[in-house]
Order: C-alpha cells, then sequence, then structure tokens
C-alpha cells in the first residue's frame, strides 16, 4: 500500500520533491553533505555546478539508483527505496522498488536507449512488460509521443541508425511512455554535438510547458534562465545557492556561484 | 633556387592515360603457388590410388543403420549436453556476479573443479561412481528414508556420460556467459532499472539479448569442440559414432575405411553447425546491418515454416 508522509513531515502536498540533510557517502567519502531542496508539483528546477560537486549523485539518489545514508528523501510523499512501519524504515523489496521508480522517469547523458530493439520497441517495452498495458494501446500511445518529440518517420529504426539528437529525443520520449509523475535529466545534451543542443532542448522546454515536474542537471544556463522555475547551484556536496533563475544569474549572492557563472556564461 | 613551375592537374591527368601502367610482378609468390599445387597433386594421388583406404568400403559403410545409430548417439548427446551445460553454466555465472561470496565462491570452485581437470578423467569417475557411494538416497529428517537406489542403476554409461560431459562443458559455458554479461553497459541496467523493470525481466530482456552477441561465437567454438569430445563416451561403452565403428571393424578389421567414415560424418555435421552458427550471429547483431537486410536466414527459416503449416492447412 502506498502512503503519503506529507502531513507528518510536514511537506506542502503541492511538493514532488522533498530533500532535507540528504547525505551520501562513498566509503569515507561525503559526496553528499547535506542537501536542502523543494521542487513543487509542475515545476522545473536545473541543477548547476561544477563537476564532483554531487548534483548528479542527488539526482540519482531520487529515484534511488544510489540509496542515501540519512537525511529525508520524499517523492510525491513518499520515500523512494523504502517503507516507514513503526518508526523504522524497511528497505524495500525489488519489485517494490521497481514499482515506484516506474513514475519517476530518467534521461541520461548517453541515452542508454536499448540497442537491439527498434525505436518503437524501445518505447513499447517497458509499458507492456511493466506496466501490463496492451500492446496496440502502448504501440498508439508510443506513436503519440513519437510524433510529439518529431520522430514519428524513425519508429521501425534502430538507435545506431539515429543522431546523437535524434536517440536523446527517443529517449524522452521513452521515459514519458511510463507516464512519470516526474523527469529526471542527468546532463541531457552534454553527449551531444553543439548543433543537436538545441532540438533536445526545445522537446524539454515543451514538456515544462506542458506543465512536468522537472529536475535538470545541467551546463545549458540559457535553458536554465529560460525555462527554470528555480535554479540550484551546488557545489562540494552541499546546495551553495538557490532561487529564481534570472535574479540568481544576474546578481549571484555567493561568491563561489558568481565564480562559477563567470566561467560557464 | 630554381622554383619548380607547378605542375598543370590536366597535364598529369593525360599522362597517366597516355602511358601503359606495367603492375608489379610476384615471381615468388607464383613460384610458391606452383609447389603447392604440385604437392597438392601429388597427395591427392596418393589418397585416391591407395588400394589400403578401400575407397568402395568407405562408400558402402557411410549409410550402415549402425554408423546412422551412432551418429545419432553422438549428435543428441551433444545438444542434451550443450543444453544442460549452458543452463549450469548461466547458474554458476549468475552466483558468480551476485554481491554475496557465499554464492560467488562457491561458482568459482566449480569452474576450478571441472575446467580443471580432464574429461576423460572426469567420465571415469562419473561412470564409477558406485564405488564412493554406494546407494543414491532420499532421506529427510522425520520422514526417514523416501527412496534408496543402488548407484548402479541409475550410473549408466549414458547417463555417466552426459553428467560428467554436462558439467565440464558448465565450467566453459559460465565463463564465458559471464563474459557476455560483463559486457552489457551499466547504462543499460540503469536504464531498464528506472523504466520500473524487475531484474529478472531486466536480465531476460535487456541484457541476455545484448550478451548474446559476445557469448554465440565462443560458444559455436565451444559445441563443436564439444561434437569431438563426445567420442570419448567410447570409453565407457556409449555406442557413439566412433563406438559403432569400432565395433564394425572389431569384426571385419576394416579399421581404415571405417574411421574414414567416422571422419566424414564428423566433418558434415561441423559444416552444419558452422551454418548455423553464422546465421544466429547475423540474427543477435541484426541492429547493426540495415535492419531489412539482416536475419536473412532466420527470416527464411521462418518462411519454410510457415509454408510447411499452410502446406499442413491444405491437407
Amino acid at each position: 500500500m502506498k502512503t503519503n508522509h506529507f502531513e507528518r513531515f510536514g511537506v506542502s502536498s503541492s511538493v514532488m520533491i522533498h530533500a532535507s540533510d540528504v547525505r551520501k557517502s562513498y566509503g569515507s567519502y561525503e559526496v553528499l553533505k547535506g542537501v536542502n531542496v523543494s521542487v513543487p508539483n509542475g515545476s522545473v528546477a536545473c541543477i548547476i555546478g561544477p563537476s564532483g560537486s554531487g548534483k548528479s549523485t542527488f539526482l540519482r539518489c531520487i529515484n534511488h539508483l544510489e540509496d542515501i545514508n540519512s537525511g529525508l528523501l520524499l517523492v510525491d510523499g513518499d520515500f523512494v527505496g523504502y517503507r516507514l512501519k513503526d518508526d523504522r524504515l524497511h528497505e524495500l523489496r525489488a519489485s517494490q522498488i521497481c514499482a515506484r521508480r516506474a513514475e519517476i522517469g530518467m534521461v541520461f547523458q548517453h541515452f542508454n536507449l536499448f540497442p537491439h530493439m527498434t525505436v518503437l520497441e524501445n518505447l513499447m517495452e517497458a509499458p507492456v512488460r511493466v506496466r501490463g498495458e496492451k500492446r496496440a494501446e502502448a504501440r498508439q500511445h508510443a506513436l503519440e509521443l513519437l510524433r510529439r518529440v518529431g520522430l514519428a518517420e524513425k519508429a521501425s529504426a534502430y538507435p545506431r541508425q539515429l543522431s546523437g539528437g535524434q536517440q536523446q529525443r527517443v529517449a524522452i520520449a521513452r521515459a514519458l511512455a511510463m507516464r512519470p509523475k516526474v523527469l529526471l535529466f542527468d546532463e541531457p545534451t552534454s553527449a551531444l554535438d553543439p548543433e543537436l543542443v538545441g532540438e533536445v532542448l526545445s522537446v524539454m522546454k515543451d514538456l515544462a510547458r506542458d506543465g512536468m515536474t522537472m529536475v535538470v542537471v545541467t551546463h545549458e544556463i540559457g535553458f536554465a534562465r529560460e525555462v527554470a522555475d528555480q535554479l540550484i547551484f551546488m557545489d562540494g556536496g552541499t546546495v551553495m545557492e538557490q532561487g529564481d533563475p534570472r535574479e540568481m544569474i544576474a546578481n549571484p549572492k555567493s561568491p563561489r556561484t558568481r565564480e562559477f557563472l563567470a566561467k560557464v556564461l | 633556387m630554381n622554383v619548380l613551375p607547378l605542375k598543370d592537374d590536366s597535364v598529369a591527368a593525360k599522362h597517366t592515360t597516355q602511358f601503359k601502367v606495367v603492375p608489379l610482378r610476384h615471381p615468388w609468390r607464383w613460384t610458391a603457388a606452383g609447389l603447392v599445387a604440385i604437392l597438392m597433386l601429388l597427395l591427392t594421388q596418393a589418397v585416391v590410388s591407395n588400394p589400403n583406404l578401400q575407397w568402395p568400403v568407405v562408400a558402402s559403410y557411410i549409410l550402415n543403420p549402425i554408423i546412422l545409430q551412432g551418429l545419432w548417439i553422438t549428435v543428441g548427446l551433444t545438444l542434451a549436453i550443450m543444453f544442460f551445460a549452458s543452463v549450469i553454466g548461466m547458474i554458476v555465472a549468475l552466483m558468480m556476479l551476485s554481491p554475496s561470496k557465499m554464492l560467488s565462491l562457491p561458482a568459482a570452485g566449480f569452474i576450478w573443479w571441472f575446467r580443471g581437470t580432464p574429461a576423460l578423467v572426469q567420465l571415469i569417475l562419473w561412470y564409477n561412481l558406485s564405488l564412493i557411494f554406494k546407494d543414491i538416497t532420499l532421506w529427510l529428517p522425520g520422514l526417514g528414508t523416501i527412496f534408496s537406489i543402488p548407484t548402479n542403476t541409475i550410473m549408466t554409461p549414458l547417463v555417466a556420460a552426459v553428467v560428467a560431459l554436462s558439467l565440464h562443458e558448465a565450467g566453459y559455458m559460465a565463463e564465458i556467459i559471464r563474459n557476455g554479461l560483463k559486457s552489457v553497459s551499466r547504462g543499460q541496467t540503469e536504464a531498464a532499472l528506472c523504466l520500473g523493470m524487475k531484474p529478472s525481466l531486466l536480465l531476460r530482456r535487456i541484457v541476455i539479448p545484448q550478451a548474446m552477441r559476445v557469448i554465440i561465437p565462443p560458444t559455436g567454438n565451444e559445441t563443436i569442440n564439444l561434437l569431438k569430445t563426445t567420442s570419448l563416451v567410447s570409453i565407457i561403452a556409449v555406442g557413439d559414432l566412433l563406438y559403432s565403428a569400432q565395433a564394425i571393424y572389431a569384426r571385419t578389421f576394416e579399421t581404415i575405411p571405417l574411421l574414414l567414415v567416422v571422419t566424414f560424418w564428423y566433418l558434415v555435421v561441423v559444416s552444419i553447425m558452422t551454418v548455423g552458427q553464422s546465421y544466429l550471429e547475423r540474427y543477435y547483431s541484426r541492429d547493426e546491418a540495415g535492419h531489412d537486410s539482416a536475419p536473412v536466414g532466420l527470416s527464411r527459416l521462418g518462411l519454410i515454416l510457415t509454408m510447411r503449416e499452410k502446406w499442413r492447412g491444405a491437407q
């Protein structure tokens, strides 16, 4: 059974992702040193920061690809990898974690499309096998999503036959095929040739306009300024500064933010 | 300093079309090829004209029922052993990849033991299992003995052959499969997990199909090797191809012609396997070529099957 812990932890029910004092270490090396982030329903949060700042790790914690060592991390009012019972967090079985993960879409830097399946099969695989959708329905939905990312004519192509930008658009469509509550993007344009970045960003802008809740780890400051509702600057495993992107980019408060922005802008 | 005038392209083009190009000669290559041709002619003459090879006798035994029975056992053994070896190999490979030492260490021990001892030794050991365990007994606490059978009634030569060679082959298959599973990138697993796939589904739909591309070529070699290794079972009196031939020439003393019959059939089966392997390889790398042309072999096979079904339906 799903339970919501909005009230118990004093989190507003309009918050999709709530992190307070999230800590994560690999051995003795602490990657996340108490991260506090709140992403409201239907909003877009962009996370920027130098490499090694823990931004990707934080993103991976949200869908439990990494487990956290301490702190509170709720997605839609629920723990991702655990179940709270009698004030104890019980680790969930693989099948239960999967059920929660199915509601959190993720787009990777290196696309990670399934190379042995056609584009259409990539989109239909999880809805049919995980959600138990009927093939005809899944196919219809998949074709609709491919039209939305402008790749309807590539349905029967294999990923290898597509350009990087096209592959990433398919990867976004694949995540959308599961009708997720929230989409996580891990540097979605970093592996692309510069002239292909635009087509992926434009698909992401459309999604934001349609009210999809998104957390985007990115180096595209322009995209963040235009689309994000909040900008989060991470450095050394903590959130150094967060707020309205236009304001933050114009007048960064922390010297570290100013330094970083000066380098990437 | 003299400055050379730049060559006009059209002039250069005219030059190459005007003059005849003389290709480089390879006299030594021709000499070597000639020598090889002469040697091959001599060898063919020696083989064809030698009365000791008794070609008519070879021909008369090719379709001998005892030989064909032996061929059938050899092929059946190979397929059965490969099947069991793949299943056991897959389990051992998954155990090797487990984070738990209690699973990975025994798996490593399995590979060490069954890959480290000769197939022939294991064959004889399993055949003589009754010298170690006289009876095979299932005993449950509280219920007592469920059944007890003398080992010798179970460990027939054929069973010993299948068990010994399956375990031996499983040692190799485990390593091949583990290598294949490891070749699939972590990103693939993560992408599948993020779509909510359970580990079993992820393994079946994402990892194994991609691992197959790495697993198939060495497995084809192993199968060909295994086909020949099964000839060892003649030692414990399993009636395979070699044993059948031996049984005949023990009576008729036509040793060489019968060994040639055996050689002929081994080569025929290996050739068929090689063709089958190349079809499988093409099927599992179908995303690499243009997607219309790749799985020619299998689609043709599919065509034959559907045609046969239609024919059956028409009857």
